[in-house]
């Protein structure tokens, strides 16, 4: 068992150097070459995966950003929206009161005119009538006791004013 | 390769002055061991073609092919196979399914945990040949295991040639990675001249005393557990007893176990130590060249 045979050795080194060479120019090059390839794309989709979570959370704070820029601009455009209304209520109702206070006064004073205008042709048809009753006296040729009472009488047919 | 050898001798007479049976061969048994000109098949055995001689340079070759021959050549063609299919595969999909996926899982193995780890990234161009070196001595150890097998790597003239080659892949890597000056300035050891005539044939010796042990501890460790098995095997032609048979059988099997095992972790030891071996090598010019100390 333990002689050695120099045939086996060189049969050993010939096999071996003939397998190697075979073996590593078709298994194991292109398998080790095929399995850095593989790690090389795997490492690259990792990397790959990172920078996109990294974007995405980028992009997640961003909206945040925004969203809170945006409640705030909300915020504060409806503070001043309700200041500019409360403004433009006030004004509106100052500027109604002002006119109904306007109108008001108008309608007194066209009330007065018109109650003037109406004294004005009160007199006149009070006049007129006068001057009718006066015909209607000298008509029926009455006496001056009658002619008072009557002239009297159509005066008082209107009320004092 | 005929005279019985010294276990054999005594389970021989054993066998005979035990009294038990009628004395069997034990030396055929372990005949199964030995290198041999004929392979068994089942059945029987066929006879291997045989060669005279060659004589090359004044030294005498027997080139005949023997069992272990035959087992080293199927060794490589099945290797061959199982490799070049898988590589084959990766033209398909990246990823490996089956006996390729085995196959990947030891080649990274080989590479991450073996060849980077002993002799760094510029170790990467030797991955090639620790592959070959590991799958092809596992399934050598491997098909000893198999009925009708025989365990080329049980033989020290296959060891032997495989720690040659063991032996020019460590010079050759050294010589590369430091340049053959600081390969050579190595051998002095780094003491004053005077001394070199005892230092370089000591470092020279040195040289050779690790692939000779590569070759030894392959060569015995894949023996041991097949004298081991041989013998658990003879107890029962000894004794003839079922008690002893059952016995025999359990602890058999619990060796071939054991033997699968080793043969997965001598194929590791093996290339482990050859890259060890060589990244100690070419790690070794890198220190030296510049500050001039030898760390040993």
């Amino acid at each position: 068992m333990f002689d050695i045979n120099p045939g086996l050795i060189v049969w050993t080194i010939v096999v071996f150097v003939v397998l190697a060479a075979l073996l590593g120019k078709f298994a194991w090059r292109p398998m080790l070459k095929a399995l850095q390839d593989r790690e090389d794309s795997i490492r690259a989709a990792l990397e790959q995966a990172d920078r996109a979570r990294a974007e995405a959370a980028d992009m997640i704070r961003q909206n945040q950003q925004n969203m809170a820029k945006a409640e705030e601009e909300y915020q504060k455009m409806m503070r001043e929206a309700r200041a500019m209304a409360d403004q433009v209520k006030e004004e509106i109702v100052a500027k109604a009161q002002q006119q109904a206070k306007h109108d008001l006064e108008k309608a007194h004073e066209e009330i007065q005119r018109d109650v003037v205008a109406a004294r004005q042709q009160l007199r006149a048809e009070v006049a007129d009538l006068a001057i009718r009753a006066a015909e209607k006296i000298l008509d029926e040729s009455l006496d001056a006791a009658k002619q008072k009472k009557i002239v009297d009488g159509v005066i008082n047919q209107f009320p004092k004013n | 390769m005929n005279e019985p050898n010294s276990a054999a001798d005594t389970l021989q007479t054993a066998a005979h002055g035990g009294g038990h049976g009628e004395g069997f061969d034990f030396a055929h048994l372990l005949d199964h061991m030995k290198d041999g000109r004929y392979v068994e098949v089942p059945g029987g055995h066929v006879d291997l073609p045989q060669f005279p001689p060659v004589t090359i340079g004044g030294i005498t070759l027997d080139l005949s092919p023997t069992k272990h021959v035959v087992f080293l050549l199927l060794a490589a063609i099945l290797l061959t196979v199982w490799a070049v299919r898988a590589a084959r595969a990766y033209r398909k999909h990246p990823v490996q399914r089956g006996m390729g996926n085995v196959l990947e899982l030891m080649v990274l193995f080989i590479r991450d945990e073996v060849a980077i780890p002993n002799m760094g990234p510029s170790g990467l161009r030797y991955v090639p040949y620790l592959l070959t070196t590991f799958f092809f001595i596992l399934i050598m150890n491997l098909l000893g295991l198999v009925p009708f097998g025989a365990t080329a790597t049980g033989n020290i003239a296959v060891t032997a040639g495989l720690a040659v080659i063991a032996f020019i892949m460590i010079q050759l890597s050294a010589i590369r990675a430091q340049g053959l000056g600081h390969y050579l300035a190595h051998l002095t050891g780094g003491v004053h001249w005077a001394l070199w005539p005892i230092m370089v044939p000591i470092e020279i010796l040195g040289l050779f005393t690790k692939p000779f042990a590569l070759c030894i501890r392959l060569f015995a460790n894949m023996t041991g557990g097949h004298i081991v098995i041989v013998s658990l095997i003879g107890l029962i032609l000894l004794f003839r007893s079922l008690w002893v048979g059952g016995l025999s059988v359990g602890f058999t099997v619990t060796i071939m176990l054991l033997e699968i095992m080793v043969a997965f972790i001598q194929a590791y030891v093996f290339t482990m130590l050859t890259s060890l071996f060589m990244g100690l090598g070419m790690q070794a010019g890198h220190g030296e060249a510049h500050d001039g100390e030898h760390a040993h």
